[in-house]
């Protein structure tokens, strides 16, 4: 059995690199890189994959999952500037890929063993990333 | 495991009949889909891919280098045409929401290098969408 919940949060960021020179970034990042803060509302859905509990009838509290999502994504990462104001993006760039990344193992981390399926962060309606086991 | 999808719109009419079949037939067949008159659809495309992000960049593919393969290739051969009429790979096929995806499918196969085609989702209207991928080509 899947369960799903979708939560959102808003964070800025630049596509650069410290460690590159300024063309070097433009040429990867494309002209506007680095110039300055762009960010979005990022959707995030989180599924589970695992056996429904014979007692309660659920895969997971879905309100224990609500408040662990806030605690792991958005207190992490909801009104922050991925680049600034975490420690994930020193080294590399805060693409939806590498962010999704980042997301998927602080997840697959905090919830008990295997339960994570994948996630789907999707920085704009248009573009969507997803991280599966 | 990582993917990255896209969702491209455009707009197009189409019939729904087979040339070599009588009338009544595509009707009976393809409904008032069949309608010679032809009807249109704001479709959209939903274009996903894989493979393993680059390193240094940490993309699997630019996303506007992945939107000029799809609107070059596929997007713009759609887009506002009567696909029965204007597009050649319908002019023997049925372009059904099944075969718009297909012709998809092929037209991107092997294009979005370094990146690998995933899977192609066709939405016809809020309540109907076809999906080709590796395992449902």
């Amino acid at each position: 059995m899947q369960i799903t919940r979708r939560m959102e949060f808003s964070a800025s960021f630049r596509l650069w690199r410290a460690d590159w020179d300024e063309a070097r970034n433009r040429e990867v990042f494309g002209p506007q890189a680095g110039r300055k803060e762009y960010g979005h509302n990022y959707s995030l859905e989180v599924t589970l994959r695992g056996e429904v509990d014979a007692q309660t009838g659920m895969v997971m509290d879905l309100k224990e999952l609500k408040d662990l999502l806030e605690r792991e994504v958005g207190q992490r990462f909801d009104h922050r500037n991925l680049n600034e104001d975490t420690p994930y993006f020193q080294n590399r760039a805060p693409t939806a890929e590498n962010l999704a990344r980042v997301v998927f193992d602080l997840l697959d981390e905090a919830l008990p063993a295997r339960l994570l399926k994948s996630i789907r962060l999707a920085p704009t309606e248009d573009l969507w990333v997803e991280v599966q086991r | 495991m990582i993917t990255l999808g896209r969702r491209y719109r455009f707009n197009a009419a189409h019939v729904l009949a087979r040339l070599d079949w009588s009338p009544e037939r595509n009707q009976a067949v393809y409904g008032k889909c069949a309608n010679p008159a032809g009807h249109g659809h704001n479709y959209e495309l939903h274009v996903t891919v894989c493979g393993e992000p680059d390193p240094e960049t940490g993309m699997l593919l630019p996303a506007g280098k992945l939107d000029e393969i799809v609107v070059g290739r596929v997007v713009s051969q759609l887009h506002g045409k009567l696909l029965n009429r204007d597009v050649p790979a319908f002019e023997k096929e049925v372009p059904t929401a099944e075969n718009i995806s297909r012709f998809a499918w092929r037209a991107l196969e092997g294009q979005v290098a370094p990146a690998k085609l995933w899977r192609v989702r066709l939405v016809e209207t809020s309540n109907s969408a076809v999906e080709c991928g590796e395992e449902s080509r």
